[in-house]
């Protein structure tokens, strides 16, 4: 099966950093490290592949269009399905990105007895989508908190938000539960829906494996596996990484271990992976060119450098040859001395 | 390259926005917090590796059985009998909130609405 590879790959990944985190002298390995070089992994990675793309030239303009694009004053104009004008393409990106506009759009094809073929809105990846993403953004807002000091104010408005509940203490997040409900639901869709079980990869199911383990050892460490798990400490590693003086605190348990090497894989595999839409949906031409092409020339940018080359030009490049070969030119050879 | 113009800004802000940690600290690690600890007693309610990190745990394990249980039972500490409450037992031992509950709180952003309803210690100054 194409998810018992990533599945392993993700439970020795926890195993890894489970026995390593033991060893007397290895914390420092996986609490400075590894963190340290797979951040270094992300930031450099990540721009060159956003400067890698930046170099492919794109030779039509191929904006996906799904309305009425700009046209005579009185047929209406579809402004965000065929934008225009810059304005109307950064509308239309802002929508795509903050609320994945174009999955709102996913349809659903089925055949029926007859045999009919039917289409229908279907918009649970667009859910499914959306509340995986923003639980994500905000854990990872939230974890701010870990890395700063002084905390600015915006975290705490986002812990009161997501903890607004009380239940409990520490008090459970809200985040934590959709996170989770979003990513059985994304996984769920990969093994119930046969056509996108079908086109899944292992390269599919190992970010959300992987994601799955950083939330359930999150998950773990702060509600179930709280021996061992000083916030104040675990802060002060935190802080340690981010200003360039590493310490580690002794007697962190290894839960936080655990958690810290799988968000450093994720962060180190990111770059190579299709987790790369973060900055890939920036650079989607099909989403991010306007569909102009009837008021501004698109230059496709490998075009050969080819100089105008006028009728008259020509004659008089090749007049001589012209008259030779007894074909009519329209300016006659200037007259020879020895005809006068 | 192409797009140069708004390629680099944009990678700028990402960077920035993922070193933000870094630059906001200005390179300072600053101080762990020291909260004041009792000059009277020598023992907390468990070890102080638990009470650092479980102490939230405790509270609501007590909380849950005060209330819904009604198990109000008394329990030794250095030879004193304490109740399982939030305000006679850790108050009376950990008597400034501000330099002892709040140094930690501020510093790991946690801010507990306990106080909403239970009356804060008294802060003497
Ligand atoms: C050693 C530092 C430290 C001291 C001292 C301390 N706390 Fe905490 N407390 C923490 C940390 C860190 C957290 C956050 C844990 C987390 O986010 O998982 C916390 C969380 C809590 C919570 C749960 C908050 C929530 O809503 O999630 C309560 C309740 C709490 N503390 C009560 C107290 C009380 C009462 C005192 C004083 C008697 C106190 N604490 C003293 C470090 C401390
Ligand atoms: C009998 C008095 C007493 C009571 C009651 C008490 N504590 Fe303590 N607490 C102490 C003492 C003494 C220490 C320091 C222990 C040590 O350093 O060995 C301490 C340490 C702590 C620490 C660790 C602080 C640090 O910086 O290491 C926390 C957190 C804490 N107490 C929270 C609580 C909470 C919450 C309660 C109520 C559930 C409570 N305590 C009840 C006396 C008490
Ligand atoms: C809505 C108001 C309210 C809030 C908020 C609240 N409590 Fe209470 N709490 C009460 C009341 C009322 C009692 C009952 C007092 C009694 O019967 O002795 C109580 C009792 C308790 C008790 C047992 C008895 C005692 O005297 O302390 C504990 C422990 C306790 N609360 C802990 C907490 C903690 C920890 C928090 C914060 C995470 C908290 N409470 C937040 C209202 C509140
Ligand atoms: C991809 C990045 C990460 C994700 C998705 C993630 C996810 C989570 C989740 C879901 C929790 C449960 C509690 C909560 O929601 O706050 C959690 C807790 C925690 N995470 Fe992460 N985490 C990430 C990165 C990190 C990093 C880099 C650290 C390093 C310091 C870290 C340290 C912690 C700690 C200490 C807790 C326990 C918090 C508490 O007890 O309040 N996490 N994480």
């Amino acid at each position: 099966m194409k998810y018992t590879f990533p599945l392993a790959a993700v439970i020795a990944l926890v195993l890894i950093a489970w026995i390593g985190s033991k060893i007397p002298g290895m914390q420092y390995l996986f609490g400075v490290v590894i963190p340290w070089l797979a951040v270094a992994t992300f930031i450099i990675g990540f721009c060159y592949r956003v400067v890698h793309w930046a170099k492919s030239p794109v030779p039509f303009k191929i904006p996906t269009t799904c309305g009425q694009g700009y046209s005579l004053p009185w047929i209406k104009h579809d402004k965000l399905e065929s934008p225009a004008t810059t304005s109307q393409v950064v509308a239309r990106m802002f929508l795509e990105i903050f609320l994945f506009r174009s999955l709102w759009r996913n349809t659903k094809a089925e055949v029926h007895e007859g045999p009919k073929l039917t289409y229908e809105s279907s918009k649970w990846l667009w859910l499914f989508g959306i509340l995986f993403h923003y639980s994500f953004l905000v854990i990872i807002l939230r974890h701010i908190r870990l890395f700063v000091d002084p905390v600015p104010g915006f975290i705490n408005v986002l812990e009161f938000g997501d903890g607004i509940l009380q239940i409990g203490a520490p008090s459970i997040y809200l985040t934590d539960v959709t996170i989770l409900l979003g990513l059985i639901l994304l996984f769920g869709r990969r093994l119930i829906n046969r056509q996108v079980k079908y086109i899944s990869l292992a390269n599919d199911y190992f970010p959300l494996f992987l994601i799955f383990g950083i939330v359930v050892t999150g998950i773990l460490m702060r509600f179930f596996l709280r021996t061992d798990i000083d916030i104040v400490a675990i802060k002060r590693l935190a802080i340690g990484l981010a200003t360039l003086q590493p310490t580690i605190p002794t007697n962190i348990g290894s839960i936080f271990y655990i958690h810290l090497f799988l968000v450093s894989v994720l962060l180190a595999y990111f770059p190579f992976s299709k987790l790369m839409h973060l900055g890939g949906v920036f650079l989607s031409p099909t989403r991010n060119l306007a569909n102009d092409s009837r008021m501004r020339r698109h230059i496709n940018p490998w075009n050969p450098d080819i100089k105008p080359h006028s009728y008259a030009g020509y004659e008089d490049e090749f007049r001589e040859f012209m008259v030779d070969a007894g074909i009519p030119v329209e300016k006659e050879l200037p007259p020879k001395a020895d005809e006068e | 390259m192409y797009d140069r113009g708004i390629i680099i800004p944009g990678l700028i802000i990402f960077v920035l926005l993922v070193t933000f940690p870094i630059w906001y600290n200005h390179g300072v690690a600053g101080d762990v917090p020291k909260p004041e600890l009792p000059k009277d007693s020598k023992k907390c309610v468990d070890s102080v590796n638990v009470m650092r990190s479980k102490h939230m745990q405790l509270l609501n394990e007590w909380r849950d059985e005060v209330l819904r249980t009604g198990d109000r039972a008394y329990f030794e500490l250095e030879g004193k009998k304490y109740q399982k409450s939030l305000q006679n037992a850790c108050i009376t031992c950990h008597t400034s909130k501000k330099k002892f509950c709040d140094t930690c709180h501020e510093y790991a952003s946690v801010t507990p609405y306990c106080w909403d309803c239970h009356l804060a210690p008294v802060e003497s100054e």
